[in-house]
């Protein structure tokens, strides 16, 4: 596996500038020109789970830690948005028909007569999207302190995280009162009075959805490029030489975990705002792997290439379910083997063998400048 | 709650409840079994295993067609028929996934649970379009139908007591092969240290291959053991995986006692807890224990001394 090379301390390379500067075209003009607000709208559906694969790039591709419990922090990110919209929905004048007015009409159909205590706080906004980043971080740092101080790593992570997405899903399946059970949190309206179900709304929402993910990029750039992410690659191909050398390694690997966590979440909050409900089958263990696979697909070394990988792998399971629903779960599965046995790195490594030296030659002739090839040699 | 119930009531209960618990128990470790193989002998996470299981289980079903179809005088026995050819059958496609898949990513675990995970979807779509979405359940014979009264109140039926039998039949089989055969030395040479079971002579491919090939021949026995109590579907395989494998986890990796031993208690917390609460709540408690227990003892009850 290679890791990324960068010959100076600058931000970007020449190259990974230009891939930002097409990543933020792409998003921002050519999707919003091209398609109709109902698949823009799915595109920005693709686009939260893009939150999750950047996460995964930096625990799993740069820091060898593989999650397979992303899809809670999805969840709870997306909860915890789901929750503020549901309070607002749910006003004594809209809910007056029920036995209980004023509470979520799922509440009142499970003979619940007041609202429950860890749901107040969800009243107020700024306390949710305080939430909706920290809850999960929190969750994530238990976890991940309770495993990485005891040096639980590799398979074993992963299975418990995966035994965790697990439980959340029976949990919330099971307390059908409190959380609206195997349907969700459906029926959201409104943020703060403005109506998200329109389509200037869903517009709207598309971009900032866009607009946070770009600025997640530029995050996790910015982490990779720092000391702190040339340890982390260290730590992935030789955690006890950084050990040796005097590092606390758990605590590196603390960070990036509740770091990737927090991703998940801006993106299962932007899910939530953008589809209009949350349901436990975002949650469990076939999306959280899932989500490893719009990673794995996009290059698990490559920021740009979740995006890209989260966005196509996405994008072939809408046409797929579409027009041959069975030949879906043969194609994920096929995809699963293929992206392992044979492009380790995915479309970001297909990109830098084949694509990038032709580019980089197309360059050489044009402008016939060495500092432009000096520029591209270095991978973003 | 306990006060409803007079003493002998409750007792039965309790014994009932326990004996419930012995199935499940008895499902655990057939199907940890083959799981603590591959995964605690070889390193290698299957996460295909449960789809072995559903391969031993529509084998089992495909049997008992063809056998009311054209032999019906040999229906009373045709479970252990079954059983042979789902242990044949989970067997060969071990190898053959071993051969064509497997023995590239030794050197990679978290990949081998990637593409083993893709492995499990296309099985599952395989299975949904040859035998259907629906569940399929085999009828069972005469003589394994029915159960056994100890008292007035304690009833045993004879499918549990039979799968449990088998199971005990089994872990000795596995561990006559693994700890007292000449195949099994070969097998726990290699664990131990690869390079040099190679430089002594065992050919250490071919005990990869047979090897992962036993593992999931025993699921496919243990899928054709959870016919004689559930139905099968396509994605049944998919719901104990999880379980399966913190099953053999909290046993301690390469130990069958703790594999065993953990089979016992995590299914024996699991039915007493369903008796007092809601199932998903018990399976809830009963996961979360033992998630926080592996993050106290990351290592699991019982621990091999090994040097990697």
């Amino acid at each position: 596996m290679q890791s990324p090379m960068h010959s100076d301390s600058t931000f970007f390379s020449r190259q990974g500038w230009l891939s930002f500067v097409v990543l933020a075209a792409i998003l921002l003009l050519v999707l919003p020109a091209a398609f109709d607000i109902f698949r823009l709208n799915l595109i920005g559906k693709y686009l939260t789970y893009a939150f999750v694969a950047l996460g995964l790039v930096l625990c799993w591709g740069m820091g060898g830690i593989l999650s397979l419990g992303q899809g809670i922090f999805f969840g709870l990110g997306g909860y915890c948005m789901a929750m503020f919209l549901k309070l607002e929905a749910s006003t004594p004048e809209a809910t007056k028909i029920q036995s209980t007015p004023g509470i979520p009409d799922f509440m009142d159909w499970n003979q619940l007569t007041e609202l429950p205590v860890w749901w107040q706080p969800f009243h107020s906004f700024g306390f949710t999207l305080v939430a909706i980043i920290a809850v999960p971080a929190l969750f994530a740092f238990v976890i991940g302190a309770a495993m990485f101080k005891r040096r639980v790593g590799g398979v074993y992570f992963a299975i418990i995280t995966q035994a965790v997405a697990a439980i959340m899903t029976i949990l919330i399946i099971g307390q059908q009162g409190y959380t609206g059970g195997v349907n969700g949190i459906t029926d959201l309206r409104t943020l703060l009075g403005w109506d998200i179900r329109t389509d200037d709304a869903k517009l709207i929402l598309y971009f900032v959805c866009a607009a946070l993910l770009l600025g997640c990029v530029l995050l996790a750039q910015a982490i990779n490029i720092s000391k702190f992410g040339r340890l982390l690659v260290a730590m992935r191909d030789r955690e006890d030489r950084v050990r040796f050398s005097g590092y606390d390694v758990s605590n590196f690997k603390i960070f990036i975990f509740c770091l990737a966590a927090a991703f998940s979440a801006i993106g299962g909050a932007m899910f939530t705002l953008q589809v209009g409900f949350m349901s436990p089958s975002f949650v469990g263990i076939v999306p959280s792997i899932e989500m490893v696979i719009f990673c794995a697909v996009g290059g698990r070394l490559s920021l740009f290439g979740a995006v890209y990988g989260a966005l196509i792998v996405n994008a072939a399971k809408t046409s797929f379910s579409e027009s041959f629903p069975e030949l879906w779960l043969f194609a994920m599965g096929g995809l699963f083997i293929a992206v392992v046995m044979a492009f380790p790195n995915g479309l970001a490594g297909l990109y830098r063998e084949h694509a990038e030296p032709w580019l980089r030659r197309l360059l050489k002739r044009s402008v016939a400048r060495p500092a432009v090839a000096a520029a591209a040699n270095t991978a973003n | 709650m306990i006060g409803d119930y007079t003493f002998g009531e409750f007792t039965s209960i309790l014994a009932m409840q326990g004996f419930a618990g012995l199935i499940l128990f008895s499902v655990f470790v057939l199907m940890a079994l083959g799981l603590a193989i591959i995964f605690g002998q070889m390193g290698v996470i299957n996460m295909a295993h449960g789809e072995f299981m559903i391969l031993g289980a529509y084998v089992t079903y495909i049997c008992s067609h063809i056998v009311t179809e054209y032999v019906p005088g040999l229906f009373p026995v045709y479970f252990f028929i079954a059983m042979a050819l789902a242990f044949v059958a989970a067997f060969a496609l071990g190898v053959l996934v071993e051969w064509g898949m497997i023995r590239f990513l030794y050197r990679r675990p978290l990949d081998t649970l990637l593409a083993t995970w893709g492995l499990s979807l296309i099985l599952q779509q395989v299975y949904r379009s040859v035998f259907g979405a629906r569940e399929v359940g085999v009828t069972l014979p005469d003589w394994m139908m029915g159960s056994i009264a100890l008292t007035d109140m304690i009833e045993i039926p004879i499918n549990g007591l039979f799968v449990m039998a088998l199971t005990l039949i089994v872990s000795f089989a596995v561990y006559f092969i693994l700890f007292r055969s000449a195949w099994g030395k070969q097998v726990r040479a290699v664990l131990q240290n690869r390079v040099m079971a190679g430089a002594v002579g065992i050919n250490t491919k071919r005990v990869d291959a047979l090897t992962f090939g036993l593992g999931c021949g025993i699921a496919g026995i243990a899928g054709s053991a959870f016919t004689m109590i559930g139905s099968t579907g396509p994605t049944a395989g998919q719901l104990y995986i999880v379980d399966t494998f913190l099953v053999v986890v909290f046993g301690g990796a390469g130990s069958l006692i703790g594999t065993i031993a953990s089979a016992f208690t995590i299914s024996q917390a699991q039915s007493t807890m369903e008796f007092f609460m809601s199932g998903s709540m018990a399976k809830v408690l009963t996961l979360l224990t033992v998630v926080g227990i592996l993050m106290l003892r990351p290592q699991g009850l019982f621990t091999l001394n090994i040097r990697r």
